[in-house]
């Protein structure tokens, strides 16, 4: 793992540029690497959440993330989100964009988004609404309050309403959505941001068998168009969709590699397995 | 020393205090103790010598004066003073020695000897006992003498002070004496101090300097007033023309300008501190509801007025045994408050959990209706709490430093009611199963833990500590309707200032808001300070959103 | 949606302004071309009764727009109906004129009396009537920009904010107590005799008055609508259920918050404004914490969220406040605050949400 980050002048997004990015900003994955966490520590009360973690995703990567309870893998994801600052430790999306200097409207609009293990949709507003809040555009007060949707944008809606299965339950209630459903909507909601890095966290926790299925095939179809991050702990689902696999253990990176390769890992037996 | 024997210490010194005041409290207050009074003194002897001065003609007046003060009684200093200011007659029927003051319809006359007032007469019933100007001149220094030696301390101060002011080469030669055989400590220093601002008006230089140099640190303000005139200027001349006088009376001045500062300072910080206690006393309950459970109780100042009005029942109640009124009013107080908190907590705040503002509204709702409550059962006006004698009056430390007892009081009830709720918190199963339910509601509830009885009980226990504040407010402050909404904008704050969830940082921001307030107060007025304050902790939290000493780790993060 | 579909959407709504509408023209027709002797007049006390209504109506709409809408409790929301009043009664002050008890031209009566010599420079510009209505919704909204500002750029939330605000409008309830802030300390500012050249006690201007007080709850209500049903709208929704989620889905929490909140001070504050000519007084008492929880409750007796609610509640509560303090003074304290627990308890949407369910009973 010798890759390491061109030394640049870092360009720090201030609130326009990040709000602006309705079209593509200057995002430099010409090195291979979309996402770079280096040396990473995170501690509370003494208790160290991450510790010197160092990781790197490549640009339209499907990477599966997995680890005891513990690990720090929910943490590495409100690093990366702004919603934890780490006490030491960089965050680079692509070569330029420090992501420590940003919060988290920022680094939503700058094209990282997230899915959050509880299903979290806003219960109240409509489906159809609640994609219509996720879209990808100019985010901004004013410019929010004269919003109108063009045929474009309504066009954008349905596609993903198609793709998440969600067509017929548009004017329902997200509230009265099954929890499958709810998943679902909420990686719909992630597309319709437009990311360049979708970081998804236990997205098939207490599905069915079959809902499992139709979420591998979803985040299946993602894998290329954007960087997908998935943290889970069901290991049949991750074997299912998994190309490469990283092992967390106490804050930091213990293993990397194919599936088969982690899974005959002595030392991922044993933190597993406790033998 | 444990706590809790601290604690039954301060407790046991309470109760003493507050069974009468005969018990000396000498560490203190020995001031304010007075001698049992010298009673049976030959009243004859007295009455003889003071019935011989309206027979007397004006040459024979000197001797009877001075044989009259030859007697050993209280009273004597009192008659020659009334001779001295024309107030001493005589009945022109009866011939009683009478004290005679003008009144509209004639004479109010009061028998010298018993000292019990005879009634209104008419100007001709009464003759006057005359005087002349040597006499009035030998009189002034009798009566001073008589007053350094007779009558209590507190009497022979007020004599020496009254000498100090217009002092006379006689008058210090009297004091010289009086220093030789004066017990009392207190009279000795004054003694000192009034010969020293003596000597500073004498012609030997040394004597002069020395005696400057002897009132270093000396806290009078005659001393003050003094030293300050050897300072003053006629036109561009100085009155003093002893330039070494003048720099050595300028370094004393500058010592006890300092001294006197750091007093002032103390007062401040002991009303502050006195505030503070309050605010803690008003807080602490609800650090408990809000702090422990998460409750916000906007009947908590009515939780507070009902102590208070329970303090004024118990007196109804007891108006023979006022001092230990307030021993009774304090459990009926934590009882009565800690039943209308559990009847608040079952009958509306559990349905209410996890929705904070619903619970603001719904409690706010049951704070108007206590307030009328208390309006239709007792009235819309202040009622009046009778502050125990214990409680009154104060230690006076030194001419510019007293500090009053209810204050002190206060600071010491609201330790005790904040190491007693720690306890409960810490060493007790109760305290435990609270803490538990704080932290995680379902896990205490798998665990057996009747987390319906623990909120109702720890709802009861900040209720009833909200109770035993109003008995403390009740010293105070008027008990009315409205007492509590006048405090729980302050409490809030103050919880919210300590940060929410921690006793000690309850503690802390109390102290602290009430110490800043007092220090603020004499540059920006009460008003001003106090809004001052409350726009600081405004943008305190807005920078420290969970206050000076907030629950740390992931749990909090929520 | 077109901007008409989105007011004539909801039935409440329609009902709500034609009601509205016809009081606007019946009540100044029935005060001043029926004859008083006739059964339909109506007294101008009436009129100004219903008037102080609408201008509480107004306010409650502003409160119902952050707390329904955008899940901010406001218990500070009096201060900036406050200030609108205040600066409104600065210029009804300056209106008087020679007038006064003291006949001076520039000084009011209390300034007078307080030996003042020359009006302080914060008063200066109140005597014209532009720039007075600008202040109406210039004071209020720079206090909310900056108390908004701060509070929510530190992420200060739920009871927290409620207990800050609370603290607020205390804070300025001492503060304009005190004679020396120059705004007539405990008395307030009062004995207005005209507005525009109107004489304030005519029955013509009352009427005028009112339909003003009318039109701009109507016109409140009107952009209020809109705002709620912009996206917007939609986005301050989401921040009340899910804050954290709307962060990360790239919107900047705190600037929608902050929006939200001047607007809805702004509203405040010129409910304000039309209160004070129709009552004909402001003092500090206004700023009392009291003042600002009892407007929360006629929101939450009408119904959140849904604006009709909030003047309903307003009018409703207010009506049977000044039944009540007539007939039963002991028991109007009593009453409301049974209402407070009744509604959190039993009714925690409101009238409007037991009309809603009667309405569609399977949900």
């Amino acid at each position: 793992m010798n890759r390491v980050r061109e030394t640049g002048t870092p360009k720090v997004l201030g609130d326009d540029a990040a709000l602006d990015t309705i079209e593509d900003t200057d995002l430099d994955t010409s090195h291979g690497p979309i996402l770079y966490l280096e040396d990473v520590t995170v501690s509370f009360d003494g208790f160290k959440a991450l510790n010197g973690l160092t990781l790197y995703i490549d640009d339209g990567e499907l990477r599966c993330i997995i680890g005891p309870n513990g690990a720090g893998k929910t943490t590495m994801m409100d690093v990366i989100t702004g919603k934890t600052r780490p006490d030491k430790g960089t965050v680079y999306f692509g070569q330029i964009i420090d992501l420590l200097q940003l919060d988290e409207p920022d680094i939503a609009q700058a094209g990282i988004g997230r899915k959050f293990q509880k299903p979290s949709v806003f219960e109240q507003q409509t489906v159809y609404e609640n994609l219509e809040l996720a879209m990808h555009t100019d985010k901004r007060v004013w410019p929010t309050l004269f919003a109108k949707l063009s045929g474009e944008q309504r066009d954008g809606i349905a596609e993903v309403l198609q793709l998440t299965g969600l067509t017929e339950q548009r004017n329902q209630r997200a509230g009265a959505l099954s929890h499958g459903e709810k998943q679902w909507l909420e990686i719909g909601m992630l597309l319709m941001q437009k990311p360049k890095l979708l970081l998804v966290d236990e997205p098939v926790a207490g599905m069915t068998r079959q809902e499992i299925e139709r979420t591998a095939e979803l985040l299946l179809a993602l894998e290329g168009k954007h960087s997908v991050v998935v943290v889970e702990h069901d290991m049949e689902f991750v074997r299912s969709i998994a190309r490469k696999v990283t092992v967390l253990h106490e804050g930091a990176v213990l293993t990397e590699g194919h599936m088969k390769e982690v899974q005959r890992n002595p030392k991922v037996i044993e933190i597993y397995l406790g033998a | 020393m444990t706590r809790s024997m601290m604690a039954r210490g301060l407790l046991t010194f309470c109760l003493l205090r507050a069974l009468g005041g005969w018990v000396p409290w000498v560490a203190v207050s020995g001031l304010l103790t007075s001698p049992v009074v010298t009673a049976n003194e030959d009243t004859a002897v007295f009455a003889a010598a003071t019935n011989s001065l309206k027979t007397a003609t004006l040459n024979e007046m000197e001797k009877a004066v001075e044989e009259l003060a030859a007697v050993h009684d209280p009273r004597v200093p009192q008659v020659l003073k009334a001779l001295l200011e024309g107030r001493l007659y005589y009945t022109k029927d009866a011939g009683r020695m009478v004290y005679a003051a003008a009144t509209a319809d004639g004479f109010e006359i009061t028998d010298v000897i018993s000292g019990g007032k005879i009634g209104t007469v008419e100007k001709f019933a009464i003759k006057k006992v005359a005087i002349n100007n040597t006499l009035r001149a030998s009189l002034n220094q009798l009566i001073a003498r008589l007053e350094l030696s007779v009558g209590d301390p507190a009497q022979r101060l007020s004599a020496v002070k009254a000498m100090s002011k217009t002092i006379a080469p006689e008058s210090a030669l009297l004091l010289r004496q009086q220093l030789t055989v004066e017990q009392d400590k207190s009279v000795r220093e004054a003694i000192r101090t009034a010969l020293a601002l003596a000597d500073i008006a004498s012609a030997d230089k040394d004597a002069r300097l020395k005696a400057i140099e002897n009132l270093k640190g000396n806290l009078d303000p005659e001393v003050y007033n003094r030293l300050n005139a050897l300072l003053e200027k006629d036109q561009d001349f100085f009155i003093e023309p002893d330039a070494d006088i003048r720099n050595a009376a300028e370094a004393v001045i500058k010592n006890i300008s300092f001294k006197l500062q750091l007093y002032r300072l103390a007062e401040t910080a002991f009303f502050g501190l006195s505030l503070g206690a309050v605010l803690v006393l008003s807080a602490i309950g609800l650090a408990i509801t809000f702090g422990v459970m998460g409750v916000i109780n906007m009947a908590h100042g009515e939780l507070m007025m009902l102590g208070a009005y329970t303090t004024y029942v118990v007196q109804l109640l007891m108006p023979q045994h006022i001092d230990l009124s307030l021993f009774v009013a304090i459990p009926a107080a934590f009882i009565l408050a800690g039943l209308f908190g559990i009847a608040i907590e079952r009958g509306i705040i559990r349905f209410l959990y996890g929705r904070p503002l619903e619970t603001l509204l719904a409690t706010f709702g049951v704070s108007l209706f206590l307030q009328q409550l208390v309006r239709s059962l007792f009235s819309p006006l202040n009622r009046s709490v009778v502050t125990p004698a214990w409680m009154s009056g104060s230690v006076e430390i030194n001419s510019v430093l007293s500090l009053t007892l209810n204050r002190f009081y206060i600071i010491v009830f609201s330790v005790l009611v904040f190491l007693a709720l720690l306890s409960v918190l810490n060493k007790t199963r109760l305290g435990l199963e609270v803490r538990a339910v704080a932290q995680n509601r379902s896990m205490a509830k798998a665990m057996g833990v009747r987390t319906g009885w623990v909120d109702a009980m720890t709802f009861g226990l900040g209720s009833g500590v909200a109770g035993v504040a109003g008995v403390a407010l009740s010293q105070l402050t008027n008990v009315g309707p409205n007492l509590g909404q006048a405090y729980i904008v302050d409490s809030f704050m103050v919880v919210v200032f300590g940060g929410v969830g921690n006793l000690w940082g309850t503690l802390v921001a109390g102290l602290s808001l009430g110490i800043a307030n007092k220090f603020l107060e004499p540059y920006a007025g009460a008003v001003l300070a106090k809004i001052l304050l409350l726009v600081f902790i405004i943008i305190f939290i807005q920078k420290r959103p969970r206050g000076l000493f907030p629950q740390r780790g992931r749990a909090a993060e929520g | 949606m077109r901007w008409h579909e989105r007011i004539a959407g909801d039935r409440g709504d329609k009902l709500l302004l034609s009601v509205l509408a016809a009081v606007t023209v019946l009540v100044p027709l029935l005060n001043l071309a029926v004859p008083a002797t006739s059964s339909l007049h109506l007294s101008t006390y009436t009129v100004t009764l219903l008037g102080k209504y609408m201008s509480y109506a107004l306010l409650a709409l502003s409160v119902d727009l952050i707390w329904g809408y955008g899940g901010i409790l406001s218990l500070g929301h009096g201060a900036f109906f406050a200030l609108g009043g205040y600066a409104m009664g600065m210029h009804l002050m300056r209106q008087i004129g020679e007038r006064g008890v003291y006949g001076n031209p520039v000084l009011p009566d209390f300034m007078v009396f307080l030996n003042w010599q020359e009006l302080p420079w914060y008063w200066f510009g109140f005597d014209h009537f532009a720039f007075a209505m600008l202040m109406v919704a210039l004071l209020p909204g720079a206090l909310a920009l900056g108390f908004g500002w701060l509070a929510f750029r530190s992420r200060v939330t739920g009871v927290y904010l409620s207990i800050i605000t609370q603290a607020l409008t205390y804070a300025l309830m001492l503060a304009f107590f005190r004679n020396e802030m120059g705004f007539g300390g405990n008395n307030g500012l009062t004995d207005f005799k005209d507005i525009l050249g109107f004489n304030l006690q005519a029955d013509g201007t009352r009427a005028a008055i009112f339909i003003i007080t009318a039109l701009f709850l109507a016109l409140g209500y009107l952009a209020c609508r809109l705002i709620v049903g912009s996206k917007l709208g939609r986005v301050v929704v989401a921040i009340r259920d899910a804050e954290a989620r709307t962060r990360f889905i790239g919107y900047k929490v705190e600037w929608f918050k902050l929006w939200i909140f001047v607007f809805s001070a702004v509203i405040a504050g010129i409910a304000g404004a039309l209160y004070v000519p129709q009552v004909g007084i402001i003092n500090p008492s206004e700023f009392s914490p009291l003042n600002s929880l009892e407007l929360v409750i006629w929101v939450a007796i009408g119904g959140r969220a849904t604006l009709y609610g909030a003047v309903i509640g307003a009018i409703l509560v207010n009506y049977a406040k000044t039944v009540f303090t007539a007939a039963f003074p002991e028991i109007w304290l009593f009453a409301l605050g049974a209402l407070f627990v009744l509604v959190t308890l039993f009714l925690p949407e409101g009238l409007a949400g037991l009309l809603r369910r009667r309405e569609e009973p399977a949900t």
